[in-house]
């Protein structure tokens, strides 16, 4: 089997961060001499020198996989279980702490879409800076211009300084230019998270050529959908380990279920909440039937209640706490805020520093038989998203009563709404 | 899982590309460096882009500066409290000695807080982080080569007529720049973990300035081991060899020999340094 075959080839990667240098960052000498001074003396406290403790945290462990040439392969795992941490060791961001990896070919990595853009340049000339960042030739670029431009739909503005733009337009020129590389392996964190509905298809479309035109690429998402789309096989890591390899609808399915609680409850760890959500802190996410019962299974003729707990550690103006709905599959059934009715929205323009749970109530006969995946995001429009977890708590429903259930078939589509009929006789 | 073996693997394939920890004190890769020359072309451009936009005199202040130094400089130290000036006039006596000192300065300036300034570009692509450093160094030397142009104006001015040693400015501006480039490695690598590196440099530059004869003549300084402790700082061997490339008189002999061997010391430790820390910038920066 000639190894030539693989592009990707990945053992025993480990990746060690020192907890002091992600979490209290240690940012002046003073803070070095002060730490240092603290453990000479609690060392003479207790009469002998302090044993090394263990602040450090292991983000990636063991991780070891390969890669055949022109295939896609997803990634999914929960906020912080290493993807991330693997795409920059992929992309040689970041060095692994042990073990050994090959890459056979250029690699691009769109760990963002518009890194190195400078907003004071135009467009025009972050075209070019921007190529140069992801690998790309002055020769290549010129020679793709015209095409950059062209997928952007920014031509009118290609002179204008680009901090001019409106977002839309700035991702679209940003991911225009990333799309237009091209390496033999395609590293990918989620990209398709940005802009409309239409230009996530034209995103989704241009990685799809990627992966048929025989470039590996490997695509890091929380979009079950553009996983199961775009990729043959995906990877779920945990805790910094791989914990299945599968082909990806499998995979899907496996991490779908795992871990999220089968009790509809779910508790979010520290570790698991991105540092950058401060003040926002997820607390829990339930759901609960109508008897008051928190649990994995619900009745589509039952109403069922979410339930969202929360911390604020100090007050946010403009936040919304909601959440998508979502099939396993990743298809959206719809989208909820707590603040959606204007008059909550009013009274809570300001919310303030303190514990809160957001409750609401889907009603009865709403949901299809099936099972069902929360996404929970807490956010200010347009200023920050706070928080925001895809795959916070998954739940069955159980159709038995509902509309047209005595044809025991199953009915596609996310809802069953009792409808009101009317059956008219014509003559 | 089938890991192929690892020994079968490694071939030098065309790309290839390996990942694992890097251990010790490694050499630069000139050979990477070549091949990332485009990026640093680019990264060039956009400093020197972005520095003069949305500003009304553009480009013309990298002759502003020097010129309104000058012209302050002179009224204080010229002629308020009449430093010599190897019989020079004043004005182009500090003009010659201040376009390579802001040379270095800018060049020190701007390097060493490159890498926390680009701190966006470290943490989501690979490319040899001494890119940085090194073209928003070489994006001074634009604005300087600019001045250079006000210099030999101001020679014209005061009749003073060129030397064939003025080739000589050549090679003191590279020793300029691989001085700045020197002390800007260390203390750009310093920086990305000790913010406070950047509060010192403009501190450590009004030392360093005063500590070479911009203002003043060497010859204020005695000759013999206090002058040779002197040229250990660059700059007194670049500034005296700037004054005997333009002006002629006696040349720079030891000095400049001391200097050069000083830039030298300071380069090479510096690009160990910064290949030792480069590994974990994208983790602490």
């Amino acid at each position: 089997m000639a190894n030539d075959s693989y592009s990707v080839i990945v053992k025993n990667i480990g990746k060690r961060y020192k907890i002091g240098a992600a979490q209290e960052r240690q940012d002046t000498l003073r803070d070095v001499l002060v730490a240092g001074a603290r453990k000479i003396g609690s060392a003479f406290k207790r009469g002998k020198l302090a044993k090394a403790t263990d602040d450090h945290i292991w983000a990636l462990r063991d991780v070891s996989f390969e890669v055949k040439q022109g295939s896609a392969i997803g990634i999914v795992g929960r906020n912080g279980a290493g993807k991330s941490t693997l795409l920059k060791v992929l992309s040689r961001v970041t060095e692994p702490t042990e073990g050994y990896g090959e890459l056979r070919g250029r690699v691009g990595s769109l760990l963002e879409v518009g890194t190195g853009f400078h907003p004071e340049l135009t467009g025009r000339e972050n075209i070019f800076l921007n190529g140069a960042i992801l690998g790309m030739t002055r020769k290549e670029i010129n020679a793709r211009f015209d095409e950059i431009v062209d997928f952007s739909e920014v031509e009118k503005f290609i002179d204008t300084p680009v901090k001019r733009y409106s977002s839309g337009m700035y991702l679209r020129l940003a991911f225009a230019v990333a799309a237009h590389l091209e390496p033999e392996i395609l590293v990918v964190d989620e990209v398709l998270a940005v802009g409309d509905a239409d230009f996530q298809r034209k995103c989704l479309g241009k990685m799809g050529d990627v992966a048929e035109s025989g470039r590996t690429v490997l695509f890091v998402s929380h979009n079950m959908s553009a996983i199961l789309r775009l990729t043959e096989e995906t990877i779920v890591l945990d805790k910094g380990r791989v914990i299945k390899r599968a082909p990806s609808a499998e995979a899907v399915d496996f991490y779908l279920n795992r871990g999220m609680s089968k009790l509809g409850e779910r508790y979010w760890e520290d570790d698991e909440v991105p540092a950058n959500a401060v003040p926002f802190r997820p607390l829990a996410i339930r759901v609960v039937d109508k008897d008051g019962v928190v649990s994995d299974s619900m009745r589509s003729v039952d109403p069922i209640t979410i339930e969202i707990d929360y911390e604020l550690e100090q007050d946010i103006t403009g936040l919304r706490v909601g959440f998508y709905l979502n099939s396993t599959r990743g298809e959206a059934i719809f989208t909820s805020f707590d603040t959606d009715s204007e008059t909550l929205f009013k009274q809570y323009n300001m919310r303030a520093k303190g514990v809160y749970t957001s409750r609401c109530v889907i009603p009865a006969n709403t949901l299809n038989e099936g099972r069902f995946v929360l996404g929970v995001n807490a956010s200010s429009y347009r200023v920050r998203r706070y928080f925001q977890d895809d795959q916070a708590l998954s739940f069955s429903v159980d159709a038995s009563g509902a509309p047209g259930t005595h044809w025991p078939e199953p009915r596609p589509g996310g809802v069953r709404l009792p409808l009101a009929w009317d059956i008219q006789e014509k003559g | 899982m089938g890991v192929a073996d690892e020994k079968a693997v490694v071939k030098s394939a065309p790309n290839l590309v390996v990942l694992k920890p890097r251990k010790g004190w490694l050499g630069i890769d000139l050979k990477e460096l070549w091949q990332y020359r485009e990026l640093i072309y680019f990264l060039t451009w956009r400093d020197i882009k972005v520095r003069y936009k949305q500003a009304v005199l553009g480009i013309a202040w990298a002759i502003l500066q020097p010129v309104l130094t000058t012209a302050i400089t002179s009224l204080v130290f010229g002629l308020l409290l009449k430093v010599q000036s190897d019989g020079l006039p004043y004005p182009v006596f500090v003009l010659s000695a201040l376009l390579p000192w802001h040379l270095f300065q800018l060049s020190l300036q701007k390097s060493s807080i490159s890498l926390v300034g680009n701190a966006n570009l470290i943490t989501k692509i690979y490319f040899p982080r001494i890119i940085i450093p090194i073209s928003s160094v070489l994006a001074v030397m634009v604005d300087f080569l600019i001045s250079l142009v006000l210099l030999f104006i101001a020679m014209a001015i005061y009749g003073i007529t060129l030397k064939w040693t003025v080739l000589w400015v050549i090679p003191l501006t590279l020793l300029a720049v691989f001085a700045a480039l020197a002390v800007g490695l260390w203390l750009s690598a310093l920086n990305v973990q000790y913010r406070d590196v950047q509060q010192m440099v403009p501190f450590l530059l009004q030392i360093w300035m005063y500590a070479t004869p911009i203002v003043y003549p060497i010859t204020t300084i005695p000759e013999g081991t206090l002058r040779y402790l002197y040229s250990l700082n660059p700059m007194v061997g670049v500034v005296q060899g700037f004054r005997w490339a333009l002006f002629g008189g006696s040349p720079p002999d030891m000095t400049l020999l001391v200097s050069t061997v000083a830039v030298l010391l300071l380069l090479v430790g510096g690009l160990f340094y910064f290949k030792r820390m480069e590994k974990t910038f994208a983790d602490v920066v």
